[in-house]
Order: structure tokens, then C-alpha cells, then sequence
């Protein structure tokens, strides 16, 4: 049985009338449940769950599955045209998408996130198709000491970077890996950090909250207090051949974030531990590290838009990966899909693959399939959300806050997590106020949490050695690209001093 | 502002179809929003694994006027998913699957105030069995292999587990002071990134719940030792328990549905006949043979009861090991 046999098959499987109209309905709706700040894949996968019981397996999971990748196309949208991060995978959208929309080029920056989910979305089914038992084995190599190394290679991308600085870099993580330790401590059980002895800190800080304060309200604040309400709307008629210039420009300076997407999101994805969100922000890390202009990161550059939703359409597929072969989820979106295969009467695991030849290559199939249809729905409606942004400012204001609050309720349904938004909302505007990157932080924040755990867990393997990250094969590499990343910045330091010292 | 609209609409038709096929029961008291479904551990592992597919029952039944969503909290031994049932302000929303962490975690942490005999009970669903598990490689296929292996690392095979201090810490400590073993104990977020690293040899041997480590066994990758049950299990038959090797002990751990303290009678009855039904479902009969987990039906009354020996018995047992 050759791969290209089975996977036109399961293509065929996909382009039935019932499941190509799962599809088309599946990626519209997850398009605009992205799209909605506070709602993500994990809300529209648990809501139309239901729904799929009225289908055959296949049909369902394709249903589901063509949510998630809507979902992933359409958080950028509300990332790039008002500055809320649509859903927690498109956070890293808004670093360079916010800017370039207010530079007036807001379709530049939509056509770009469409096209690079896209490249990521196919460069993940090619490698899922042909390489998904032998990466299986990948993400079952990665044990605490592997995954703690790449956690650190991620932050490394953050501090070793030109253009920022460095001292300020520095805060930013640290301040965010305090954030992220609040509540529970994993390995022993125990409650810390929380603040005030308020109940509500023990649960933790929720990442969605931090986020919608952050670049929602932190942002509209920082645009009213730079622009005076005097934001310039004006922008380009949208036309076709404005879109295939845009286009054209998108695939010129983007190519290269979206390959370092689509490939490292994919590979975090593949990770049980990580997910799209990590994913995410670490192609937008290693973007900016490997690029010629990093001082253009951050100001609006299609490659930064471009990095960051590759690669959380790339892990969306590549979360898929440890679901079928092992049975067990990469993702909370992926975790509920496990849920309906179960009830479907499907056992996932190690045997799903060899058992289920048809339901898993309907479901590859399903992935090229949704991808396609997600571009061109995604394109179709560029022009509407153009529309959205001619508003003037001082509606649009109003609007975003509104937007903020509602999202952040719909996700959390507490009003203390409402005021705890509102308050990094003003935090952040004042770090903001005083140059300090504010990135790093909420990288710090996603990927603390991963990384504390795992660090314990090796430390508790080898009973305190650190050698452990050094010694594993896998671990080892990593973590002294790791270390050199981190301490780049330094030997460059010195090396200019040195240079100096003859001249003088 | 379109996209909102658009996003509203598509929401409200979700909800609309999610709605159509109601269950015709007769209880006054119905849901008016989506219940919350709390799960003291995180994806994956047992507990998860069977609210999902409490959550797929009822929805493929049209059990519920609102859907149930999985919420995993398994932070802090479940602490987490503990304290959010007692702050939440809508208690009649909310309910919680739970592990043998609902009784361990309020007892190793009084200073978060918890007392589970406010809680409301719902339904036990049934007890999952523990067994000690290991991987093909290792080459071991006896207990009296495993023990002799343990012995001569000394101190340095590596077991993992769900939490510190909660059922599988209990399970490895009980079964190292019987055997005199002494194992390195990792503490994982969840029973399936327990099952993962053992599948990928990063540790030795695990104490899963047969749910958690099926695919794998069935794959042919783990291999079961031992099972701490009462008696041999079904789906184990050449599985000796640790009560014949002379030990008086069994463990098992309650998949329980519990509701939030300060729950309205109406909701409880509306709860406690929902999950009447699922139990008495085909497919939850079904997963209670295919998972290896035993029935242990109960009222509520006597849940309650149940609860206050599980304390007890859960306050003597850490005190003997040592917390």
C-alpha cells in the first residue's frame, strides 16, 4: 500500500457532496469563531461536537477538523484589523499585523496571514502524509529534558535578538515567567504567588485574559494617547488587482517567515506538551533572530505576520499527529476531538492508523481539502474586513473595547479575571510607555508554565545533575544552540570592545 | 460591525441545532446556559477520558438543553478544579469529575479551606482499577523480575505518575514499603503524559489505570505486572493482584460526577437523573466492560456517606506514608 495510493483515496473521501459541504460550512464557521476575540477552535470544536452525530464518523471528524483550521485562519483577522488577538494562537499575529494596519496596510497584512496559513497548512499535510509513524516516534523521543531544552531555545530567540534591549528583554521575561508561576506549583501541589490572599489568584492567570489586556485594551489605550483620536483611515480601495499586488508583495517579503513557520510550528505541534500557541510565538522568535532586518519586527513586516500564523496552521495539523497514532491529544482542541472518536467507536492509539485506514486518509485527505477552501473563503471576505477599518478611530475605539470585555467574559465568565484585563490593559500601556517589549513576556507566559514543570521532572531524573540537558542526544544539541543564542549578545559585546581597544 | 454579527449568528445556529433534539423528561429545573464540566486532571488521562465520553453520551442522546464543556483544571493535584467549584458564582452550572484527588488534596492542603462534604453528589459512576505496567523493552514479564530489577538499580529505576501525594504516589508507595523498593517518583499534569513517556522509554514503569494504557497494551508496547484490584481482572486474567502475592491491600480510584457546593435541590435532582440515565446507557455499560472499570452505584446519601470513609480511610493512609 503506497501513501499516494491511500491519501487520493481519502482525497476522494473528502470531495464527496456530503463531506465537501462539512468542510465548506466547517471552515465558514470556524472562520468567524476565530475571528471572535475570546473565542477560539477549542469553543466552536466543543459547541458543533453535537452536531456530528448526525453524520457518519468520517464525515464528523472532517466537520471538526475543518472548524479547526477555520479557526486558525480567522484569529488573525481580528488579531491584524482591530488589535485583539482573535483567539490565543493568533497573539503573535498582532505584534506586526496591528502595525502594518495602521500603517494603512491592513490588506497587505490579511493576505499575507491567508497565504502563509496556507503554505503552513499544505507543508504540514505533505510532511504529516509522509512522514506520521516516524514523527510519532519524534514526539515520544522528546521526554522532560528534550522539551525543557526546546522551551529554552524559545526564550533564547527572544534575548539574543539585535535591535531590542536586551536589559529590558531581560524584565519582560522574567516578569512574565512570574505571571505564569502564579497558583499552583505542578510537582509539589502547592498554592504560591497568590496575591493579597485572593482566592482568585490560585487558579492561576489565564492566558486569554493577559492577552485581550494586553494588545486589546493596552493597544486602543496606546493608539489613543499616540494619535490623539487622529488615526489615519484612509485605505485603498480594495480591488482585485490591489489584492494581487498585495499578494505579490505578501509572497516576496513573508516567504521566509512562513517557511520558519510552517516548519517549526509543525514540529511543536507534533510535541504533546506544546500546542499552536507555543508554536506560534516560537516561529515568530526564530523569525525575527534569523532575519537581516530584525529592528523591522515589531513595526510591521509581512514576514512577522506571516511567521506566526504558518506556524499555527501548521501545528494544527501537526497536533493531529499524536492524536491518531498514540491516542493522545497535542492540543485542548485536539483533546475534545479524542472525545468524539470515542464515541463514534473509534479506539485511538497505536493501532488507529494500521485499523482505520479509511477514517484516518479521509481525514488527511479532508486536511488538504479545508485548506484550500479556507484560502479562498478567507480571501473572499478581505475585502469586508477592509470595509470594518474605514471607520473613523473614535468609533473604532469604543468598538474594540466593547469587543474586549465581551471576548474576555465569553472566555472566562468571571468578573474578577474582567478587571484583572482591564488592569494589564493599563499595565501594559505604561511598559509600553517606557519601551519595554512586551512580547517577551507573553512568550514567557505561555511557554513558563511548560517549562518549569519539565525542568523539575529532569532534575528529578537525574537527581539534581544538570548534565542531564547536556548528555541526552537530543536535549544536548538543543540546549547549547540554546545557551550560545543566550549568550550571543555578550561575545558580540566583547568582540567590539575588542576591536576597539587597537584603534584607541 | 459584520463580522460580530455574522460570528453571533453562526454561534446561534450552533446553538439552535445543539438544542433541537431535547430529551423529553420531566424535571422542572433545566439548564439555561452551558453547564460547565469541570475535570480535575488535565487531557488525556482517565478522568478526561471519561468525561468526554460522558460528554459525547449525552450529546449523542440530546440529553441536555445546554451542552456540557469539558474544562480541564488539573492544576495543584486538582486543587485548582476544588477551588474553582467553591468560588464559582453559579453553582447550578457547575459540575466536577472527579479522582480520589477530591478526597487526598483538601487533606494534604487544609490551608485552602476546602470541605468536600459540602459538595453536592451526583452520581458514582464507577471504580477504575490501578496496575503496574512497563514497557516490552525492559524485558520483564514477572512480578518477582520487576522487583529483583528495582532492587539492583538502587534507587534509580524511575516511575511516573499523576501528581505527588494523590492515587498513583499512594499506589507506588503502598507497593515500594511491601516489596522494600525504592523508586524515583516524576509527578506529571495527567495519566496520558504518564502513558506517553513511558511508551517513549523516558520512564520505566507507570501505576495507570487500565483506560490510560489500553492502546498501548493492545499495540503491544506496555505489559501489565499487577493489578491492585480485589480480584483478578476480566481483561487481565494472567494478571496476578497484589492480594495474592500477600499483601491486603486494593485500590481503586472514583469516577464520580459531584456538583458545586450550594447546588439548588432542583439542579441536583435535574443532575442526578441525568446521570442516572447515562449510567444506564448502553454505551456507558459498554466503556465500564471495555475499560475495566468496576460498577459501585450509588444514591446520594449514600455518596455522601461513601465520601466520609474515603476520608478517613485516604487521612490514615498518607499518615502511614508519610504524606
Amino acid at each position: 500500500m503506497d501513501v499516494l495510493h491511500l491519501l487520493s483515496d481519502g482525497m476522494l473521501l473528502a470531495l464527496q457532496p456530503l463531506n465537501l459541504l462539512l468542510i465548506l460550512i466547517g471552515v465558514s464557521v470556524g472562520l468567524f469563531i476565530g475571528a471572535m476575540p475570546g473565542l477560539g477552535s477549542v469553543n466552536g470544536v466543543a459547541i458543533l461536537l453535537p452536531i456530528t452525530f448526525l453524520v457518519p464518523p468520517t464525515g464528523a471528524i472532517i466537520f471538526l477538523a475543518a472548524i479547526y483550521y477555520g479557526a486558525m485562519y480567522g484569529g488573525a483577522i481580528s488579531s491584524i484589523t482591530l488589535g485583539i488577538p482573535g483567539a490565543s494562537t493568533a497573539v503573535a499575529t498582532t505584534f506586526d499585523g496591528r502595525p502594518l494596519a495602521r500603517q494603512g496596510r491592513a490588506s497587505l497584512a490579511l493576505v499575507t496571514a491567508a497565504l502563509a496559513s496556507f503554505v503552513g497548512g499544505t507543508i504540514a499535510n505533505v510532511l504529516f502524509t509522509l512522514f506520521a509513524p516516524l514523527l510519532a516516534g519524534v514526539a515520544l523521543s522528546f521526554g522532560p529534558p528534550e522539551i525543557f531544552a526546546l522551551m529554552l531555545l524559545a526564550f533564547a530567540t527572544f534575548v539574543g535578538l539585535g535591535g531590542d534591549d536586551i536589559p529590558k528583554t531581560i524584565f519582560s521575561i522574567c516578569f512574565g515567567l512570574v505571571i505564569g508561576a502564579i497558583g499552583f506549583d505542578q510537582i509539589s501541589g502547592a498554592p504560591r504567588l497568590v496575591l493579597f490572599d485572593m482566592s482568585e489568584f490560585l487558579k492561576g492567570i489565564g492566558f486569554l485574559v493577559l492577552a485581550i489586556g494586553v494588545y486589546g485594551i493596552g493597544e486602543m489605550l496606546w493608539t489613543i494617547e499616540q494619535t490623539r483620536g487622529e488615526v489615519e483611515t484612509t485605505n485603498p480601495k480594495m480591488t482585485m488587482r490591489g489584492m494581487a499586488a498585495d499578494a505579490k508583495e505578501a509572497t516576496k517579503r513573508g516567504w521566509k517567515g512562513s517557511m520558519i513557520g510552517s516548519f517549526l510550528g509543525f514540529f511543536v505541534g507534533v510535541l504533546p506538551a506544546a500546542g499552536a500557541t507555543p508554536g506560534s510565538l516560537m516561529a515568530y522568535g526564530v523569525a525575527k533572530m534569523v532575519s537581516r532586518k530584525p529592528e523591522e519586527y515589531g513595526r510591521g513586516t509581512p514576514d512577522g505576520v506571516a511567521a506566526p500564523e504558518a506556524a499555527n496552521n501548521a501545528a494544527s495539523t501537526g497536533s493531529m499527529l499524536p492524536m491518531l497514532t498514540l491516542g493522545i491529544p497535542g492540543s485542548p482542541t485536539t483533546a475534545i476531538l479524542l472525545g468524539g472518536m470515542v464515541i463514534w467507536g473509534l479506539v485511538p492509539g497505536p493501532r488507529l492508523f494500521a485499523e482505520e485506514t479509511e477514517f484516518v486518509w479521509g481525514l488527511i485527505g479532508s486536511f488538504y481539502v479545508s485548506n484550500f477552501a479556507a484560502l479562498l473563503i478567507n480571501l473572499a471576505f478581505i475585502p469586508l474586513f477592509i470595509w470594518m477599518l474605514r471607520m473613523p478611530f473614535t468609533i473604532l475605539a469604543p468598538v474594540i473595547f466593547v469587543l474586549s470585555i465581551v471576548g474576555g467574559y465569553a472566555a472566562t465568565r468571571s468578573m474578577f479575571d474582567l478587571w484583572l484585563m482591564i488592569a494589564f490593559g493599563i499595565g501594559a500601556f505604561f511598559l509600553r510607555r517606557f519601551d519595554y517589549p512586551l512580547a517577551p513576556a507573553v512568550l514567557a507566559i505561555v511557554l513558563g508554565p511548560i517549562a518549569e514543570p519539565t525542568l523539575r521532572q529532569s532534575l528529578l531524573l537525574s537527581s539534581g545533575d544538570p548534565s542531564i540537558f547536556f548528555t541526552r542526544p537530543i536535549a544536548g544539541p538543543i540546549t547549547i544552540v540554546a545557551l550560545i543564542l543566550i549568550f550571543l549578545p555578550a561575545l558580540k559585546l566583547l568582540r567590539r570592545i575588542g576591536a576597539r581597544k587597537p584603534a584607541a | 460591525m459584520t463580522i460580530s454579527k455574522r460570528g453571533f449568528l453562526a454561534l446561534a445556529c450552533a446553538a439552535t441545532l445543539a438544542a433541537a433534539p431535547i430529551h423529553a423528561f420531566a424535571a422542572d429545573w433545566q439548564p439555561r446556559k452551558p453547564i460547565d464540566f469541570v475535570i480535575m486532571a488535565g487531557p488525556g488521562g482517565g478522568a478526561d477520558q471519561i468525561a468526554r465520553f460522558i460528554q459525547s453520551v449525552a450529546e449523542k442522546k440530546g440529553l441536555t438543553r445546554r451542552p456540557l464543556v469539558p474544562n480541564n483544571k488539573g492544576g495543584g493535584s486538582g486543587a485548582e478544579a476544588l477551588i474553582h467549584l467553591t468560588t464559582v458564582n453559579d453553582p447550578d452550572h457547575t459540575i466536577l469529575v472527579t479522582l480520589n484527588s477530591f478526597f487526598t488534596t483538601p487533606i494534604r492542603q487544609e490551608n485552602l479551606g476546602i470541605d468536600i462534604m459540602t459538595f453536592t453528589p451526583v452520581a458514582m459512576m464507577g471504580v477504575d482499577p490501578f496496575v503496574l505496567w512497563i514497557h516490552k523493552d525492559s524485558g520483564i514479564t514477572t512480578v518477582d523480575q520487576f522487583i529483583e530489577t528495582v532492587k539492583s538499580m538502587n534507587g534509580e529505576y524511575v516511575m511516573g505518575g499523576t501528581g505527588s501525594g494523590q492515587e498513583d504516589s499512594i499506589v507506588i508507595a503502598y507497593m515500594s514499603e511491601a516489596f522494600g523498593l525504592n523508586v524515583k517518583y516524576i509527578p506529571y499534569d495527567g495519566g496520558g503524559a504518564v502513558a506517553k513517556d513511558l511508551a517513549g522509554k523516558q520512564i520505566m514503569a507507570t501505576v495507570n489505570n487500565p483506560a490510560e494504557a489500553k492502546g498501548f497494551y493492545e499495540a503491544g508496547d506496555f505489559v501489565p505486572l499487577l493489578a491492585f484490584s480485589d480480584e483478578r481482572m476480566e481483561a487481565y486474567p494472567d494478571v496476578p493482584t497484589i492480594r495474592e502475592l500477600g499483601h491486603d491491600f486494593s485500590y481503586y480510584n472514583q469516577r464520580a460526577v459531584v456538583g458545586a457546593p450550594g447546588m439548588s435541590d432542583e439542579a441536583a435532582a435535574y443532575y442526578q437523573d441525568l446521570f442516572t440515565q447515562i449510567y444506564e446507557s448502553e454505551e456507558w455499560q459498554g466503556y465500564l466492560a471495555s475499560e475495566s472499570l468496576s460498577p459501585l452505584w450509588m444514591n446520594a446519601e449514600e455518596q455522601t456517606a461513601y465520601w466520609a470513609k474515603q476520608v478517613e480511610t485516604h487521612r490514615k493512609l498518607l499518615a502511614a506514608l508519610g504524606g
